[in-house]
Protein backbone atom coordinates (compact mmCIF):
# COMPACT_ATOMS: atom_id res chain seq x y z
CA UNK A 1 0.00 0.00 0.00
CA UNK A 2 1.71 3.55 -0.80
CA UNK A 3 3.13 5.50 1.78
CA UNK A 4 2.37 9.03 2.26
CA UNK A 5 4.03 12.14 3.37
CA UNK A 6 3.41 13.31 6.62
CA UNK A 7 4.26 16.80 8.57
CA UNK A 8 3.66 17.67 12.11
CA UNK A 9 5.33 20.00 14.58
CA UNK A 10 6.87 17.99 17.47
CA UNK A 11 8.16 19.88 20.59
CA UNK A 12 8.38 23.17 18.70
CA UNK A 13 10.49 21.18 15.30
CA UNK A 14 9.01 20.83 12.02
CA UNK A 15 9.77 17.35 11.18
CA UNK A 16 8.64 15.13 8.32
CA UNK A 17 8.26 11.33 7.17
CA UNK A 18 7.12 8.74 4.47
CA UNK A 19 5.06 6.43 6.07
CA UNK A 20 2.51 3.20 5.38
CA UNK A 21 -0.98 4.43 5.99
CA UNK A 22 -1.61 1.63 8.72
CA UNK A 23 1.44 2.86 10.78
CA UNK A 24 0.12 4.10 14.34
CA UNK A 25 1.26 8.05 15.94
CA UNK A 26 3.18 6.44 18.56
CA UNK A 27 5.26 3.85 15.98
CA UNK A 28 5.74 7.24 13.70
CA UNK A 29 6.94 9.08 16.75
CA UNK A 30 8.93 6.54 18.18
CA UNK A 31 10.55 4.59 15.01
CA UNK A 32 10.07 7.55 12.10
CA UNK A 33 10.82 10.28 14.72
CA UNK A 34 13.22 8.51 16.89
CA UNK A 35 11.77 9.94 19.62
CA UNK A 36 11.34 6.90 21.81
CA UNK A 37 10.46 8.76 25.28
CA UNK A 38 7.03 8.10 24.28
CA UNK A 39 6.12 4.50 25.26
CA UNK A 40 3.67 1.84 23.88
CA UNK A 41 2.28 -0.86 25.59
CA UNK A 42 -0.76 -2.17 25.20
CA UNK A 43 -1.42 -0.86 21.47
CA UNK A 44 -5.21 -0.68 21.81
CA UNK A 45 -6.30 2.30 24.03
CA UNK A 46 -6.44 1.10 27.59
CA UNK A 47 -2.94 1.51 29.20
CA UNK A 48 -2.25 5.08 28.50
CA UNK A 49 1.74 5.04 28.22
CA UNK A 50 1.37 6.49 24.70
CA UNK A 51 -0.37 9.38 25.65
CA UNK A 52 1.03 12.39 24.02
CA UNK A 53 -0.82 15.92 23.68
CA UNK A 54 -2.09 16.52 19.78
CA UNK A 55 -2.93 20.33 19.53
CA UNK A 56 -3.04 20.76 23.21
CA UNK A 57 -5.36 18.08 23.80
CA UNK A 58 -3.80 14.60 25.43
CA UNK A 59 -4.48 11.61 23.23
CA UNK A 60 -3.69 7.75 22.50
CA UNK A 61 -1.31 8.20 20.09
CA UNK A 62 -1.45 3.90 19.50
CA UNK A 63 -5.19 4.78 18.43
CA UNK A 64 -4.28 7.34 15.91
CA UNK A 65 -2.55 6.41 12.16
CA UNK A 66 0.36 8.95 11.72
CA UNK A 67 -1.44 10.42 8.39
CA UNK A 68 -3.90 11.46 10.13
CA UNK A 69 -1.63 14.01 12.58
CA UNK A 70 -0.94 15.58 9.32
CA UNK A 71 -0.28 19.23 10.24
CA UNK A 72 -0.48 18.74 13.69
CA UNK A 73 1.09 19.85 16.78
CA UNK A 74 2.26 17.91 18.88
CA UNK A 75 4.07 17.71 22.52
CA UNK A 76 5.27 14.04 23.68
CA UNK A 77 7.92 13.46 26.80
CA UNK A 78 10.94 14.98 25.20
CA UNK A 79 9.43 18.63 25.50
CA UNK A 80 8.52 19.00 29.05
CA UNK A 81 12.03 20.39 30.15
CA UNK A 82 13.19 23.78 28.59
CA UNK A 83 15.97 24.40 26.09
CA UNK A 84 18.34 24.64 28.76
CA UNK A 85 17.53 21.35 30.39
CA UNK A 86 15.44 22.76 32.95
CA UNK A 87 13.57 20.52 34.26
CA UNK A 88 9.61 21.09 33.91
CA UNK A 89 7.30 21.70 37.75
CA UNK A 90 5.58 18.22 36.62
CA UNK A 91 9.14 16.26 36.49
CA UNK A 92 10.43 18.34 39.43
CA UNK A 93 7.37 17.00 41.60
CA UNK A 94 7.42 13.52 40.07
CA UNK A 95 11.50 13.10 40.86
CA UNK A 96 10.52 14.74 44.41
CA UNK A 97 7.38 12.51 45.08
CA UNK A 98 9.08 9.61 43.89
CA UNK A 99 6.59 8.99 41.31
CA UNK A 100 8.12 6.21 39.27
CA UNK A 101 9.89 3.48 40.03
CA UNK A 102 10.88 1.68 36.51
CA UNK A 103 9.71 4.77 34.62
CA UNK A 104 7.40 2.58 31.68
CA UNK A 105 4.24 4.53 32.26
CA UNK A 106 5.49 7.87 33.47
CA UNK A 107 5.77 9.27 30.16
CA UNK A 108 1.64 8.91 29.88
CA UNK A 109 1.05 9.72 32.78
CA UNK A 110 2.89 13.04 32.23
CA UNK A 111 1.34 13.85 29.30
CA UNK A 112 -1.82 13.06 30.67
CA UNK A 113 -0.82 15.16 34.10
CA UNK A 114 0.16 18.29 32.14
CA UNK A 115 -3.03 18.52 30.03
CA UNK A 116 -4.59 18.55 33.44
CA UNK A 117 -2.05 21.39 34.47
CA UNK A 118 -3.21 23.76 31.55
CA UNK A 119 -6.87 23.35 33.31
CA UNK A 120 -6.36 24.57 36.80
CA UNK A 121 -5.81 22.86 40.06
CA UNK A 122 -8.05 19.51 40.61
CA UNK A 123 -9.43 17.92 43.92
CA UNK A 124 -7.37 14.62 44.93
CA UNK A 125 -10.38 12.85 44.64
CA UNK A 126 -11.02 14.42 40.78
CA UNK A 127 -7.41 14.09 39.97
CA UNK A 128 -7.68 10.37 41.03
CA UNK A 129 -10.20 9.93 38.50
CA UNK A 130 -8.33 11.61 35.63
CA UNK A 131 -5.37 9.39 36.12
CA UNK A 132 -7.67 6.57 36.14
CA UNK A 133 -7.19 6.05 32.14
CA UNK A 134 -3.83 5.26 32.97
CA UNK A 135 -1.67 1.59 34.13
CA UNK A 136 1.17 1.48 36.41
CA UNK A 137 2.56 -1.81 37.74
CA UNK A 138 4.71 -0.48 39.65
CA UNK A 139 4.01 2.72 42.49
CA UNK A 140 0.52 1.73 43.53
CA UNK A 141 -0.46 5.28 42.32
CA UNK A 142 -0.69 6.92 45.43
CA UNK A 143 3.48 9.02 44.94
CA UNK A 144 1.55 9.41 41.32
CA UNK A 145 -1.00 11.26 42.88
CA UNK A 146 1.13 12.92 45.10
CA UNK A 147 3.58 13.92 42.81
CA UNK A 148 0.65 15.64 40.24
CA UNK A 149 -1.39 17.37 43.59
CA UNK A 150 1.95 18.93 44.30
CA UNK A 151 2.56 20.32 40.91
CA UNK A 152 -0.76 21.85 40.71
CA UNK A 153 0.90 24.15 43.57
CA UNK A 154 4.39 24.41 41.14
CA UNK A 155 4.56 27.41 38.48
CA UNK A 156 4.61 26.78 34.66
CA UNK A 157 8.45 26.94 32.99
CA UNK A 158 6.37 29.35 30.47
CA UNK A 159 5.48 31.53 33.65
CA UNK A 160 8.56 31.30 35.49
CA UNK A 161 10.45 32.56 32.28
CA UNK A 162 7.80 35.43 31.92
CA UNK A 163 8.51 36.35 35.82
CA UNK A 164 12.12 35.96 35.03
CA UNK A 165 11.67 38.70 32.03
CA UNK A 166 9.92 41.06 34.19
CA UNK A 167 12.68 40.63 36.86
CA UNK A 168 15.09 41.43 33.91
CA UNK A 169 12.50 44.48 32.46
CA UNK A 170 12.63 46.03 35.82
CA UNK A 171 16.65 46.08 36.75
CA UNK B 1 -0.28 -5.95 16.97
CA UNK B 2 -0.41 -3.56 14.37
CA UNK B 3 -3.29 -3.52 11.75
CA UNK B 4 -3.12 -5.07 8.46
CA UNK B 5 -2.54 -2.50 5.13
CA UNK B 6 -5.05 -0.87 3.79
CA UNK B 7 -5.28 2.53 1.18
CA UNK B 8 -6.14 5.84 3.37
CA UNK B 9 -8.82 7.99 2.00
CA UNK B 10 -9.23 11.92 3.37
CA UNK B 11 -12.72 12.82 3.08
CA UNK B 12 -12.76 16.27 2.57
CA UNK B 13 -16.73 16.87 2.40
CA UNK B 14 -19.46 14.40 3.16
CA UNK B 15 -20.11 14.23 -0.52
CA UNK B 16 -16.33 12.65 -1.29
CA UNK B 17 -17.53 10.46 1.97
CA UNK B 18 -20.05 8.98 0.43
CA UNK B 19 -19.20 8.88 -2.92
CA UNK B 20 -15.69 6.86 -1.60
CA UNK B 21 -18.04 4.53 0.78
CA UNK B 22 -19.77 3.76 -2.57
CA UNK B 23 -17.00 2.76 -4.98
CA UNK B 24 -15.96 0.78 -2.73
CA UNK B 25 -18.93 -0.45 -1.52
CA UNK B 26 -18.20 -3.09 1.38
CA UNK B 27 -14.45 -2.99 1.40
CA UNK B 28 -14.47 0.65 3.07
CA UNK B 29 -14.95 1.59 6.59
CA UNK B 30 -15.10 5.20 8.04
CA UNK B 31 -12.75 6.24 10.33
CA UNK B 32 -14.42 8.80 12.83
CA UNK B 33 -12.38 8.88 16.04
CA UNK B 34 -10.79 5.42 15.98
CA UNK B 35 -11.39 5.05 19.87
CA UNK B 36 -13.15 1.78 19.16
CA UNK B 37 -12.18 0.92 15.11
CA UNK B 38 -8.36 1.55 16.09
CA UNK B 39 -8.17 -1.65 18.57
CA UNK B 40 -10.19 -3.51 16.46
CA UNK B 41 -7.90 -3.14 13.52
CA UNK B 42 -4.56 -3.61 16.00
CA UNK B 43 -5.94 -6.54 17.40
CA UNK B 44 -7.04 -7.59 14.19
CA UNK B 45 -10.83 -8.79 15.33
CA UNK B 46 -11.19 -6.31 12.03
CA UNK B 47 -9.54 -5.68 8.63
CA UNK B 48 -10.04 -2.88 6.32
CA UNK B 49 -9.20 -2.53 2.52
CA UNK B 50 -10.41 1.01 2.19
CA UNK B 51 -10.39 3.87 5.21
CA UNK B 52 -12.31 6.64 4.64
CA UNK B 53 -11.24 9.36 6.71
CA UNK B 54 -13.98 12.31 8.00
CA UNK B 55 -12.10 14.03 10.34
CA UNK B 56 -11.67 16.92 8.01
CA UNK B 57 -14.87 16.92 6.67
CA UNK B 58 -16.79 20.89 8.25
CA UNK B 59 -20.44 19.83 7.81
CA UNK B 60 -20.28 17.23 10.01
CA UNK B 61 -19.52 18.97 12.92
CA UNK B 62 -20.84 21.24 15.01
CA UNK B 63 -24.20 21.54 17.92
CA UNK B 64 -27.10 24.00 16.85
CA UNK B 65 -30.14 23.94 18.54
CA UNK B 66 -33.24 24.04 16.89
CA UNK B 67 -35.93 23.75 19.01
CA UNK B 68 -34.02 20.43 19.68
CA UNK B 69 -30.36 19.85 19.21
CA UNK B 70 -28.56 18.74 15.94
CA UNK B 71 -25.38 17.74 16.57
CA UNK B 72 -22.98 16.66 14.05
CA UNK B 73 -21.44 12.64 13.81
CA UNK B 74 -18.08 13.84 14.10
CA UNK B 75 -18.58 15.51 16.86
CA UNK B 76 -16.44 14.60 19.97
CA UNK B 77 -17.29 13.58 22.82
CA UNK B 78 -15.47 16.33 25.01
CA UNK B 79 -16.87 19.20 22.89
CA UNK B 80 -20.23 17.59 23.87
CA UNK B 81 -19.52 17.22 27.26
CA UNK B 82 -18.11 21.25 27.80
CA UNK B 83 -20.86 22.40 25.52
CA UNK B 84 -23.60 24.64 26.79
CA UNK B 85 -25.79 24.59 24.45
CA UNK B 86 -26.08 20.37 25.07
CA UNK B 87 -26.37 21.07 28.81
CA UNK B 88 -29.31 23.44 28.87
CA UNK B 89 -31.43 21.02 25.79
CA UNK B 90 -29.88 17.76 26.84
CA UNK B 91 -29.11 17.58 30.34
CA UNK B 92 -28.88 13.95 29.95
CA UNK B 93 -26.59 13.42 27.12
CA UNK B 94 -24.39 16.18 29.33
CA UNK B 95 -24.51 13.33 32.16
CA UNK B 96 -23.67 10.36 29.96
CA UNK B 97 -20.74 11.38 27.71
CA UNK B 98 -18.98 12.28 31.29
CA UNK B 99 -19.17 8.53 31.92
CA UNK B 100 -17.47 7.77 28.55
CA UNK B 101 -13.24 6.30 29.09
CA UNK B 102 -11.26 8.59 30.05
CA UNK B 103 -10.32 12.57 29.07
CA UNK B 104 -8.07 11.33 26.17
CA UNK B 105 -10.84 9.30 24.73
CA UNK B 106 -12.86 11.77 24.81
CA UNK B 107 -11.02 14.16 23.23
CA UNK B 108 -11.25 12.07 19.92
CA UNK B 109 -14.20 9.94 19.92
CA UNK B 110 -17.24 11.18 18.32
CA UNK B 111 -20.89 10.87 18.64
CA UNK B 112 -21.33 9.66 15.39
CA UNK B 113 -18.99 7.03 15.92
CA UNK B 114 -20.18 6.07 19.27
CA UNK B 115 -24.13 5.35 17.79
CA UNK B 116 -22.17 3.59 14.70
CA UNK B 117 -20.50 1.00 16.47
CA UNK B 118 -23.50 0.21 18.92
CA UNK B 119 -21.57 -1.28 21.96
CA UNK B 120 -24.59 -2.79 24.26
CA UNK B 121 -22.55 -1.16 27.22
CA UNK B 122 -21.81 2.35 25.80
CA UNK B 123 -23.76 5.04 26.90
CA UNK B 124 -24.46 6.76 23.97
CA UNK B 125 -26.93 4.17 22.26
CA UNK B 126 -28.61 4.06 25.65
CA UNK B 127 -29.11 7.78 26.13
CA UNK B 128 -30.75 8.10 21.99
CA UNK B 129 -32.70 5.81 22.85
CA UNK B 130 -34.19 7.59 26.16
CA UNK B 131 -34.31 10.11 24.72
CA UNK B 132 -35.94 9.00 21.62
CA UNK B 133 -33.72 11.05 19.24
CA UNK B 134 -33.02 10.01 15.58
CA UNK B 135 -30.26 10.00 13.32
CA UNK B 136 -29.41 11.23 9.87
CA UNK B 137 -28.21 9.01 7.38
CA UNK B 138 -26.53 9.70 3.68
CA UNK B 139 -25.35 7.46 1.04
CA UNK B 140 -24.50 8.17 -2.62
CA UNK B 141 -28.65 8.09 -3.43
CA UNK B 142 -30.06 10.06 -0.64
CA UNK B 143 -30.58 10.56 3.11
CA UNK B 144 -33.22 9.29 5.52
CA UNK B 145 -33.52 9.47 9.38
CA UNK B 146 -33.54 6.37 11.57
CA UNK B 147 -35.54 6.24 14.90
CA UNK B 148 -33.49 5.44 17.79
CA UNK B 149 -35.53 2.49 17.89
CA UNK B 150 -34.73 1.17 14.55
CA UNK B 151 -30.98 1.86 14.43
CA UNK B 152 -29.73 -0.73 16.85
CA UNK B 153 -30.46 -4.40 15.51
CA UNK B 154 -27.56 -6.31 17.52
CA UNK B 155 -24.78 -6.73 19.47
CA UNK B 156 -22.43 -3.92 17.73
CA UNK B 157 -24.99 -4.06 14.96
CA UNK B 158 -26.64 -1.26 13.67
CA UNK B 159 -29.61 -0.83 10.46
CA UNK B 160 -26.70 0.91 8.77
CA UNK B 161 -26.08 -0.34 5.07
CA UNK B 162 -22.03 -0.50 4.65
CA UNK B 163 -22.52 2.39 2.50
CA UNK B 164 -24.24 4.74 4.51
CA UNK B 165 -22.78 7.74 6.34
CA UNK B 166 -24.13 8.88 9.86
CA UNK B 167 -24.18 12.44 9.57
CA UNK B 168 -26.00 14.13 12.57
CA UNK B 169 -27.60 13.14 15.66
CA UNK B 170 -31.11 14.85 16.24
CA UNK B 171 -32.79 15.23 19.55
CA UNK B 172 -36.48 16.19 20.58
CA UNK B 173 -37.09 19.50 22.58
CA UNK B 174 -35.91 18.76 25.81
CA UNK B 175 -39.37 18.94 28.22
CA UNK B 176 -38.72 21.79 30.80
CA UNK B 177 -38.44 20.73 34.39
CA UNK B 178 -37.96 16.63 33.59
CA UNK B 179 -35.54 15.25 35.88
CA UNK B 180 -32.78 12.86 34.44
CA UNK B 181 -30.34 10.76 36.08
CA UNK B 182 -27.50 8.37 34.77
CA UNK B 183 -26.74 5.25 37.24
CA UNK B 184 -23.74 3.46 36.55
CA UNK B 185 -20.99 0.81 38.01
CA UNK B 186 -17.93 0.26 37.24
CA UNK B 187 -15.13 -1.52 38.98
CA UNK B 188 -12.46 1.29 38.04
CA UNK B 189 -13.76 4.80 37.10
CA UNK B 190 -13.93 5.73 33.07
CA UNK B 191 -14.29 1.64 32.28
CA UNK B 192 -17.15 0.50 30.40
CA UNK B 193 -20.05 -0.26 33.03
CA UNK B 194 -20.93 -3.20 34.18
CA UNK B 195 -24.47 -2.26 33.85
CA UNK B 196 -25.92 1.13 33.74
CA UNK B 197 -29.77 3.17 34.02
CA UNK B 198 -30.35 6.22 32.52
CA UNK B 199 -34.61 7.61 33.30
CA UNK B 200 -35.72 11.15 32.63
CA UNK B 201 -38.98 11.37 34.34
CA UNK B 202 -41.82 14.29 33.93
CA UNK B 203 -44.39 15.27 35.81
CA UNK B 204 -47.96 16.65 35.32
CA UNK B 205 -49.65 19.80 36.96
CA UNK B 206 -51.29 17.23 39.57
CA UNK B 207 -47.79 15.91 40.30
CA UNK B 208 -48.03 12.65 38.98
CA UNK B 209 -46.03 10.99 36.52
CA UNK B 210 -46.41 11.52 33.00
CA UNK B 211 -43.74 10.34 31.17
CA UNK B 212 -40.98 8.16 32.13
CA UNK B 213 -38.31 7.24 30.10
CA UNK B 214 -35.94 4.12 31.67
CA UNK B 215 -32.63 2.86 29.11
CA UNK B 216 -30.40 0.20 30.31
CA UNK B 217 -27.24 -0.67 29.65
CA UNK B 218 -24.79 -3.35 29.33
CA UNK B 219 -27.71 -6.03 29.78
CA UNK B 220 -28.60 -7.40 26.26
CA UNK B 221 -27.09 -7.58 22.84
CA UNK B 222 -28.41 -3.68 22.00
CA UNK B 223 -29.08 -1.14 25.11
CA UNK B 224 -32.80 -1.37 25.75
CA UNK B 225 -35.80 0.88 26.59
CA UNK B 226 -37.76 -1.02 29.72
CA UNK B 227 -40.82 -0.38 28.08
CA UNK B 228 -43.24 -2.48 30.39
CA UNK B 229 -41.61 -0.60 33.53
CA UNK B 230 -41.87 2.83 32.12
CA UNK B 231 -45.72 2.23 31.84
CA UNK B 232 -45.91 0.79 35.22
CA UNK B 233 -45.03 4.71 36.80
CA UNK B 234 -47.52 6.36 34.77
CA UNK B 235 -50.11 8.57 36.82
CA UNK B 236 -48.02 7.47 39.70
CA UNK B 237 -47.13 9.83 42.57
CA UNK B 238 -43.22 9.89 43.38
CA UNK B 239 -42.60 7.59 46.02
CA UNK B 240 -39.74 5.08 47.21
CA UNK B 241 -41.90 2.92 47.07
CA UNK B 242 -42.61 3.12 43.53
CA UNK B 243 -39.31 3.48 42.27
CA UNK B 244 -38.31 0.12 44.11
CA UNK B 245 -41.08 -1.88 42.48
CA UNK B 246 -40.96 -0.48 39.02
CA UNK B 247 -36.86 -1.12 39.51
CA UNK B 248 -37.81 -5.03 39.96
CA UNK B 249 -40.14 -5.01 37.37
CA UNK B 250 -37.78 -3.14 34.43
CA UNK B 251 -35.21 -6.14 35.28
CA UNK B 252 -38.15 -8.68 34.93
CA UNK B 253 -37.76 -9.95 31.22
CA UNK B 254 -34.23 -9.40 30.85
CA UNK B 255 -31.28 -12.27 30.48
CA UNK B 256 -27.92 -9.76 31.00
CA UNK B 257 -24.72 -11.67 30.01
CA UNK B 258 -22.44 -13.59 32.66
CA UNK B 259 -18.40 -12.47 32.46
CA UNK B 260 -15.66 -12.32 34.28
CA UNK B 261 -17.17 -9.15 35.78
CA UNK B 262 -20.27 -10.44 36.61
CA UNK B 263 -23.01 -13.20 36.47
CA UNK B 264 -26.19 -12.90 34.91
CA UNK B 265 -28.03 -13.11 37.97
CA UNK B 266 -25.87 -10.18 39.93
CA UNK B 267 -26.18 -8.09 36.62
CA UNK B 268 -29.68 -8.07 37.07
CA UNK B 269 -29.84 -7.34 40.89
CA UNK B 270 -27.41 -4.78 40.15
CA UNK B 271 -29.05 -3.30 37.23
CA UNK B 272 -32.51 -3.17 39.13
CA UNK B 273 -30.43 -1.25 41.99
CA UNK B 274 -29.22 1.42 39.69
CA UNK B 275 -32.91 2.20 38.28
CA UNK B 276 -34.24 2.41 41.80
CA UNK B 277 -31.48 5.18 42.57
CA UNK B 278 -31.60 6.90 38.97
CA UNK B 279 -35.04 7.24 39.31
CA UNK B 280 -35.12 8.65 42.70
CA UNK B 281 -32.41 11.26 41.30
CA UNK B 282 -34.44 11.77 38.38
CA UNK B 283 -37.40 12.55 41.26
CA UNK B 284 -35.36 14.56 42.61
CA UNK B 285 -33.79 16.73 39.83
CA UNK B 286 -38.19 17.45 38.29
CA UNK B 287 -37.91 21.29 38.00
CA UNK B 288 -35.05 21.69 38.73
CA UNK B 289 -32.70 23.65 35.88
CA UNK B 290 -30.96 21.63 33.53
C1 LIG C 1 -9.89 2.67 26.80
C2 LIG C 1 -11.23 2.96 26.20
C3 LIG C 1 -12.34 3.09 27.04
C4 LIG C 1 -13.58 3.36 26.50
N1 LIG C 1 -14.63 3.47 27.35
C5 LIG C 1 -15.85 3.71 26.86
C6 LIG C 1 -16.97 3.83 27.73
O1 LIG C 1 -16.85 3.73 28.95
N2 LIG C 1 -18.18 4.07 27.15
C7 LIG C 1 -18.34 4.21 25.79
O2 LIG C 1 -19.45 4.44 25.35
N3 LIG C 1 -17.31 4.10 24.96
C8 LIG C 1 -16.07 3.87 25.45
N4 LIG C 1 -15.03 3.75 24.57
C9 LIG C 1 -15.28 3.86 23.11
C10 LIG C 1 -15.38 5.31 22.66
O3 LIG C 1 -16.55 5.89 23.13
C11 LIG C 1 -15.39 5.45 21.14
O4 LIG C 1 -15.05 6.77 20.90
C12 LIG C 1 -16.69 5.21 20.44
O5 LIG C 1 -17.23 3.96 20.77
C13 LIG C 1 -16.49 5.20 18.94
O6 LIG C 1 -16.43 6.48 18.45
P1 LIG C 1 -15.28 6.88 17.43
O7 LIG C 1 -15.60 8.22 16.92
O8 LIG C 1 -13.97 6.71 18.09
O9 LIG C 1 -15.52 5.82 16.26
P2 LIG C 1 -14.52 4.95 15.39
O10 LIG C 1 -13.68 4.10 16.27
O11 LIG C 1 -13.83 5.81 14.41
O12 LIG C 1 -15.57 4.06 14.62
C14 LIG C 1 -16.33 3.06 15.29
C15 LIG C 1 -17.22 2.35 14.26
O13 LIG C 1 -18.23 3.23 13.78
C16 LIG C 1 -18.11 3.44 12.37
N5 LIG C 1 -18.38 4.87 12.17
C17 LIG C 1 -17.78 5.91 12.82
N6 LIG C 1 -18.34 7.07 12.45
C18 LIG C 1 -19.29 6.77 11.53
C19 LIG C 1 -20.21 7.56 10.77
N7 LIG C 1 -20.27 8.89 10.91
N8 LIG C 1 -21.05 6.92 9.92
C20 LIG C 1 -21.00 5.56 9.80
N9 LIG C 1 -20.16 4.77 10.49
C21 LIG C 1 -19.32 5.37 11.34
C22 LIG C 1 -16.72 3.01 12.01
O14 LIG C 1 -16.64 2.58 10.68
C23 LIG C 1 -16.48 1.89 13.01
O15 LIG C 1 -17.07 0.72 12.56
C24 LIG C 1 -13.74 3.49 25.08
C25 LIG C 1 -12.65 3.37 24.24
C26 LIG C 1 -11.39 3.09 24.77
C27 LIG C 1 -10.23 2.94 23.85
S1 LIG D 1 -0.18 1.79 24.15
FE1 LIG D 1 -1.65 3.29 23.74
S2 LIG D 1 -3.00 3.10 25.40
FE2 LIG D 1 -1.66 1.41 25.71
S1 LIG E 1 6.66 3.06 37.36
FE1 LIG E 1 6.72 1.09 36.50
S2 LIG E 1 4.82 1.00 35.46
FE2 LIG E 1 4.67 2.82 36.54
Amino acid sequence: MSRRPVHVKINGVEREGYVEPRKTLVDFIREDLELTGTHVGCEHGVCGACTVLLDGEAVRSCLMFAVQAEGCEIRTIEGMAGPDGQLHPLQEAFRDNHSFQCGFCTPGFMMTAAALLEEGPLSEEDLRHELSGNLCRCTGYQSIVAGVMDAFGRSTPAAGQAADAATEAAR
Amino acid sequence: MKPSAFEYHLAVSTDEAVGLLAEHDGDAKVIAGGQSLVPLLALRLARVDHLVDINKVPDLQGITANGGLRIGAMTRHREAERSALVRRHAPLLADALTYIGHAAIRNRGTLGGSLAHADPAAELPATLLALDGQVEVRNSRGTRTVAAADLFTGFLTTSLEPDELLTAISLPAWRAGSGWSVQEFARRSGDFAISGAMTVLSTGADGRIDDARIALIGVAPTAVRASAAEQALIGGAPSEELWASVAEAAVADIEPPSDLHGSSAYRKKLTSTLVRRSLAESASRIGAAA
